[in-house]
């Protein structure tokens, strides 16, 4: 078909035009990662006074990962409590989707749009919210960040579910106990850019380097990106890859229930040792049928109580997200900004048989 | 078309003014005039600019994806090839790549694309709807290989800047521009040229067409190309407007552009629409999702809204053409034509 021959000889000809047009265009020298300044204006402007008055009547509105999610649902009443304490107005929006980055930030928009005093926003991704986010600082709305931060010029106060060294080491701690001391332990996390889960893994393995440690042999970190299934099956392929494995963390509360599934169906029940962080909701019946002896979190109502605090704070100009200043948080008590503006709650709560019935979220 | 033969000429004047592609652009004039005066925080200069920004996505798909239904093929893949291609772009960022090559790279990787759908429904004669579900897991595959689930956002600030700034205090984002561009590409050579009419004609019937001399297949094979360009650089535009490079980024998007050719008055069937119609109805499902946003509408609700508004569009059209075809039955059945010996 000599038409055809014509024709993709044309689009050769077309094809390699392309090419060498961009090829010409790094030859002149185009813009690379190296040198993209970065600008890292703070976000922090103007002056705290910590003797302000606290001011009410403000609407804040809570923007978790994901609505209907038991997780922020719970932290989200936490946040609705503490707002109508401090005689302001809460309202909750958001995405049914948990990776719905482009939907995350037409809400930020909207809530702009709409003129809420303050937002509390836990980030789908850390860098997507960005602009959005420092459009609404710009057209005067208080940004807090809580459960997962965004980069830390696009909001004043990020609220971390505890400290995140206190969380990466105890967790270690906590398996450690469990399987003896010795053995070969894995991690399941959530996503491979989840900005939370990778301090605190972070952490783990400084903990690990410990001398105490020295018989713990940490093999593998699997994602299973906070899909039940996918959870389910990375435990099933890391016990089928290290048959000698003691003990896995799994620092998220969709991938340790997951993983508690699995175990709790399988041979390993009981033998392979399980922790991270979990809601007791969700481990109740793995922690009663044996599979699991102990796993921890932070209480989320307290987060989302947290960060109503500190939207509300910043929004009567009693603290602007700079390290040391300090407010009052109702039942949590004072609590001072640490650097890069991060507040937390305070220590994660150890669950087990004996106190697991006394929680319910 | 084998209905438009046997039309009284009352019922095809009136046919003519009450053309869906005509009312969804009134439906979209109404509706913005009710949000302008009713909707709070709706009017104003920055809300307008999120409204185009977050609908531009949709918008420049939209285009290449009319035309390719105008001549009877859908591309489903098209989320997915805007994914790879933003997946590729944070991959050769991350290796230190200028981004000045890596978009037209991306766009060569559109090319590619959309070759292999041409290629794979041209050649080998399978129906473009398989071969595209096939592709929107493979695509999306391969951009989770290329970029696992890293998100890269440090992109140079000039080029975030175009992504997601606006005209000064206008309501005019900047990507609108290259927009209206290809709307006015698109609309000449859909309504205004040979191509365009090849493509209605493919539509009606394709052995018609053929018949008439239509290069069917290299038709059809540079439809999908130019889908997988446009899909490659609305890629490489969301990537700039969220400032995050993703694999996922743009999942589901193949379904609210499909959405919106077809409330447009695009016909599934091929053959039938205007881009003006398609464009119509981008914009309507567009301001009608950020209205309800406004209006505090959740997010479960708004897509069964979404979702009824599609069904409605695919029926009404349909109901019309089968009203009309019966009443005109009615008329040329009142003298049967008996058997009239014909020669």
């Amino acid at each position: 078909m000599p038409a055809t021959t014509a024709g993709s000889r044309r689009l050769t000809l077309a094809l390699a035009t392309v090419t060498a047009l961009a090829l010409g265009a790094t030859a002149c020298g185009g813009t690379t990662k190296d040198d993209a300044s970065k600008d890292s204006g703070s976000a922090a402007v103007g002056k705290a006074d910590p003797d302000a008055k606290t001011k009410k009547g403000l609407t804040v509105a809570f923007l978790p990962k994901q609505v209907n999610n038991p997780y922020f649902t719970t932290a989200d009443k936490g946040g609705e409590k503490a707002l109508r304490e401090l005689g302001s107005t809460y309202k909750e929006v958001g995405t049914s989707s948990g990776t719905d980055t482009a939907g995350q930030v037409s809400y930020v928009n909207t809530l702009t749009q709409q003129q809420v005093d303050a937002m509390a926003v836990s980030a789908q991704d850390p860098g997507a919210l960005c602009t959005a986010l420092k459009q609404a600082m710009r057209n005067g709305v208080s940004v807090v960040t809580y459960d997962s931060d965004t980069n830390k010029d696009c909001r004043q106060v990020f609220v971390s579910p505890a400290s995140a060294e206190d969380l990466g080491r105890t967790q270690v701690e906590l398996l450690a106990k469990q399987i003896g001391g010795k053995g070969e332990i894995a991690i399941l996390s959530a996503a491979q850019t989840a900005t939370n889960q990778n301090t605190w893994i972070d952490f783990m393995k400084k903990e690990l380097e410990k001398p105490a440690y020295k018989d713990i042999k940490l093999v593998k970190v699997a994602y299973g990106d906070d899909d039940a299934q996918k959870s389910f099956q990375q435990t099933q392929g890391l016990l089928q890859e290290y048959p000698n494995l003691k003990g896995i963390i799994s620092p998220t509360t969709v991938g340790i229930k997951a993983a508690a599934q699995y175990l709790s169906g399988s041979k390993y029940k009981g033998k392979v040792k399980l922790t991270g962080l979990g809601t007791p909701n969700d481990m109740r019946a793995y922690v009663k049928n044996g599979t699991v002896e102990e796993f921890e979190l932070w209480e989320p109502a307290k987060l989302g109580a947290l960060a109503a605090h500190a939207a509300v704070a910043l929004e009567s100009g009693q603290i602007t997200g700079r390290k040391g200043e300090t407010f009052t948080a109702g039942d949590l008590g004072t609590v001072t900004i640490g650097a890069d503006g991060v507040v937390s709650p305070g220590e994660p709560t150890v669950f087990d048989k004996a106190n697991i019935d006394e929680y319910d979220f | 078309m084998p209905d438009t033969s046997v039309k009284s000429p009352v019922l095809s004047r009136l046919g003519g003014a009450v053309r869906w592609d005509t009312s969804v652009g009134a439906l979209l004039v109404v509706l913005l005039i009710c949000s302008f005066s009713f909707v709070e925080n709706f009017g104003n200069a920055l809300n307008v600019s999120f409204l185009i920004g977050n609908t531009l996505p949709i918008a420049l798909i939209a285009l290449p994806m009319a035309m390719l239904v105008v001549s009877g093929e859908v591309d489903l893949s098209v989320a997915s090839t805007a994914g790879l291609s933003s997946a590729v772009m944070g991959a050769l960022w991350n290796a230190g790549m200028a981004i000045e090559t890596i978009i037209p790279l991306c766009v060569l990787l559109g090319v590619v694309c959309g070759l292999v759908n041409g290629l794979l429904v041209t050649r080998l004669g399978l129906p473009s709807l398989a071969v595209t579900i096939g592709t929107l897991g493979a695509y999306r595959g391969i951009a989770q290989i290329v970029l696992g689930s890293d998100s890269v956002t440090d992109f140079p600030a000039q080029y975030l800047d175009f992504g997601a700034g606006r005209f000064g205090d206008t309501f005019l984002p900047y990507a609108v521009v290259p927009f209206v561009i290809l709307l006015a590409i698109a609309v000449v050579v859909l309504h205004a040229t040979r191509f365009g009419r090849s493509l209605f004609a493919v539509g009606a019937s394709e052995e018609a067409a053929r018949f008439a001399g239509v290069r069917v297949k290299r038709l059809k094979l540079a439809m999908f190309v130019s889908t997988g360009v446009v899909s490659a650089l609305t890629g490489v535009f969301w990537t700039l407007h969220y400032a995050s490079a993703r694999y996922d980024n743009a999942t589901g998007l193949e379904l609210s552009v499909i959405a919106a050719v077809l409330l447009g008055g695009i016909d599934f069937d091929g053959g039938k629409g205007t881009l003006g119609g398609a464009v119509a109805g981008v914009f309507l499902l567009g301001t009608m999702q950020n209205v309800m946003s406004l209006l505090n509408v959740s997010a479960q609700s708004q897509t069964v809204a979404t979702g009824v508004l599609l069904v409605v569009s695919v029926l009404a059209p349909r109901i019309g053409r089968r009203i009309s075809q019966a009443r005109a039955r009615g008329r040329t059945a009142a003298p049967p034509p008996l058997t009239a010996p014909s020669p």
